[in-house]
């Protein structure tokens, strides 16, 4: 019964990484806790994943108050392609 | 004479939808040129198929739609360039030791962890640069998740992949990330 809740340090930070969006299932974070008590490794990596998303989530806060926008350039030069472009494209249709 | 119903004003179209669009795709593929490359694709395509559009949606929405068949395009592309060298770093054992860690790739330990933390541009800019080294697709994957908090069935959609391979990426890309954090940030 045990031996399917082994799993390899791949399968625990993968799982671990999952985790840090809250998306990991009850019996993947019972896999994940025991596989910590041999392998400190993991531990290791859950402890700075959680550092991690902490800063990415930082990150996140900043990046998404950044609109882009296009310049007046680009738009210009968009709205003379697309006029050609509507252009042949009439024409062809006639 | 029938097609003249469906002549568009081009230059509204772009005043009144550019800027979202390009919004859209930036969030998605994080570089300014492609974002503009996908947006007059977009519009090319809508002016081809105007006289398919039936007013069923707002002329927004069925913009937007074609944007997202376009980033899926883009998708499918980087991520058929098999046999590429992909940068993707390998952690774990193949073999006998199949799943462990690769002993010269085993977390160091981050003992300045804690005064490193404090937010600042210098962070943002590191972690900024350690996402472009990522092979295209896994940035893409993990800024839509990670930093435009999208839900996973979002991306799912949008990607076409399924969520087993969108963790498989997401797992990827945060070793490679939590690897270049660590030599150009905690422990530099």
């Amino acid at each position: 019964m045990f031996k399917s809740l082994k799993i390899t340090c791949d399968e625990a930070t993968t799982i671990c990484d999952k985790n840090q969006y809250g998306e990991a299932s009850i019996i993947e974070l019972i896999k994940l806790n025991l596989h910590f008590v041999k392998c400190r490794i993991c531990a290791r990596y859950t402890k700075q994943n959680m550092t991690l998303t902490k800063l990415y989530k930082g990150h996140a806060s900043s990046c998404k108050e950044m609109k882009h926008c296009m310049s007046h350039d680009d738009k210009d030069a968009l709205k003379k392609a697309l006029q050609e472009g509507n252009k042949a494209f009439n024409e062809v249709g006639s | 004479m029938a097609e003249k119903k469906h002549t568009l004003d081009t230059s509204k179209w772009i005043d009144n939808y550019a800027d979202y669009l390009f919004n859209y795709a930036i969030s998605r593929v994080n570089n300014s040129d492609l974002a503009k490359d996908l947006v007059q694709e977009t519009f090319f395509a809508g002016l081809k198929s105007a006289k398919n559009f039936q007013g069923k949606a707002s002329e927004r929405t069925w913009l937007v739609s074609i944007l997202k068949r376009k980033i899926i395009d883009h998708y499918r592309k980087i991520n058929s360039k098999k046999g590429q060298a992909e940068v993707r770093m390998n952690f774990y054992n193949d073999g006998e030791n199949e799943g462990n860690w690769i002993e010269e790739r085993v977390p160091q330990s981050w003992d300045n962890a804690s005064e490193k933390k404090i937010e600042t541009e210098e962070l943002r800019t590191q972690i900024d640069i350690c996402i472009d080294k990522l092979p295209e697709k896994y940035g893409m994957v993990f800024r839509m998740k990670t930093i435009q908090e999208f839900e996973t069935e979002e991306i799912c959609k949008e990607l076409d992949i399924s969520a087993s391979n969108l963790w498989v990426m997401i797992h990827r890309a945060r070793t490679q990330l939590r690897k270049c954090m660590e030599d150009n940030w905690f422990n530099n």
